[in-house]
């Protein structure tokens, strides 16, 4: 840094007398070590900015500096040591008293006060006891698992934590394991865990509320005619019944089949959405049958799209 | 230990009436006052803090007990605070990590 006293205060060369006042005192209000026990670091530039300040605060030295005649040097103050360098001595505790703070006898008295070790000032006696730490952990839980509840047991941190996930839990939930975190000090109570559950998806089901969504494929024949067929559920497959005439998009309601809800002890409902799929390979047989077919029944199913024209 | 004068010509930023004042105001109180008022380090160091709250800082006269009063509580707290650590740095490591527990922030680390 620059020995000129501008720079170091970072005002102009033409800064007015109370401009240069305000600009330092905000400066001393930053750096002053005793505002600032903690940074270390103040102490040398507060004295830097001091001694600029004392430099270009008196009109006729700060005239000699700006003719030349001085140089920047011999403003410092004489090596000081500031207030707060004293407090690590033993001494320091002698102001304290008007807190009532008598010095290290105090010292002592306060302490023995904190850990029981003697009859406190007021003669009573306290006990670090503390509870435990809380512990949070972050549970991955099946789609399944969740929809159903289910009990892990899992370690954190050496400690095994038994945790009953209730049926119907919601992905992000934090579950709160009374007492199971971290031991208490001094016959403190323990800490709490908290669980977050983190759901993963599913490759077939998807949860809206309480309520399941799936895709269920079905062939030509099932949507046409209709039939009976088994269908993917949270408590495994169950047996449901394809109108005839079902198209993709035909969505079926499994009342009951969905989850819980916590709140209200209901189960929502299983939402089965039908996708048509052509076999594999339209073998001959289809196709001239079709073409048959077509000739005397042909259907548009883009009517009303209005052909594509706004 | 040094005198009213002595404390006047070393500072060089305190007049002598302004340091009477202080000390008749109980700012600073001298380590001795017989047979004269007498100063130690420290309350030359306390002299330089209320020169430097009042001319550097601009702290206004009626507020100079104010900012002496909290900063004694402050280095109070602070003394107790480091003879605390330094107590707790000298227990086996079983009891330091019980202590580190109980002032882990609830909710735990993640």
């Amino acid at each position: 840094m620059s020995d000129d006293p501008y720079d170091i205060l970072g005002v102009k060369r033409d800064v007015s007398a109370d401009d240069l006042k305000r600009h330092y005192r905000q400066l001393a209000k930053e750096l002053h070590p005793d505002l600032n026990p903690d940074k270390p670091d103040v102490a040398e530039r507060f004295k830097k900015v001091s001694a600029a300040y004392a430099l270009l605060s008196d009109p006729e030295t700060r005239g000699r500096y700006d003719r030349g005649e001085i140089d920047a040097s011999g403003q410092e103050r004489p090596e000081q040591r500031f207030y707060r360098d004293f407090q690590e001595e033993p001494g320091a505790t002698r102001f304290y008293t008007r807190e009532g703070f008598a010095g290290d006898d105090e010292l002592h008295e306060f302490f023995s006060d904190l850990f029981g070790g003697g009859a406190g000032p007021k003669g009573r006696t306290f006990r670090m006891r503390a509870r435990g730490a809380d512990i949070a952990y972050t549970l991955p839980v099946d789609f399944v698992e969740a929809a159903k509840g289910t009990k892990k047991r899992v370690t954190v941190d050496g400690r095994t934590l038994d945790i009953t996930v209730p049926p119907g839990v919601r992905d992000r939930q934090m579950l709160r394991l009374k007492g199971q975190g971290g031991p208490g000090f001094d016959g403190g109570p323990p800490g709490d865990a908290f669980v977050e559950i983190h759901i993963q998806p599913h490759p077939l089901f998807e949860r809206k509320d309480e309520n399941v969504h799936i895709e269920l494929p079905v062939s030509l024949p099932e949507a046409t005619l209709g039939g009976r067929i088994e269908v993917p559920t949270v408590d495994g497959p169950v047996t449901m019944a394809v109108p005839r005439g079902s198209n993709t998009g035909t969505t079926l309601r499994l009342r009951g089949k969905g989850i819980v809800d916590p709140k209200s002890g209901e189960r929502g409902d299983q939402y089965v959405r039908l996708k048509v799929m052509l076999p594999k390979e339209v073998d001959p047989e289809l196709a001239r049958f079709l073409e048959g077919w077509a000739k005397e029944h042909a259907y548009d199913p883009r009517s009303g799209m209005g052909g594509g024209r706004p | 230990m040094k005198t009213v004068d002595e404390v006047v010509r070393l500072v060089g930023r305190v007049r002598r009436d302004e340091l009477e004042l202080w000390v008749r105001r109980s700012w600073v109180i001298p380590a001795a006052s017989e047979p004269e008022p007498t100063f130690s380090d420290l309350d030359v160091a306390r002299i330089c803090l209320i020169s430097d709250l009042l001319h550097d800082v601009g702290v206004e006269d009626e507020t100079i007990p104010l900012v002496l009063s909290l900063l004694d509580q402050l280095y109070a707290t602070r003394r107790r605070m480091s003879a605390l650590t330094e107590a707790v740095q000298r227990q086996p490591e079983e009891v330091r990590r019980a202590i580190f527990a109980c002032v882990t922030p609830r909710g735990g680390p993640r």
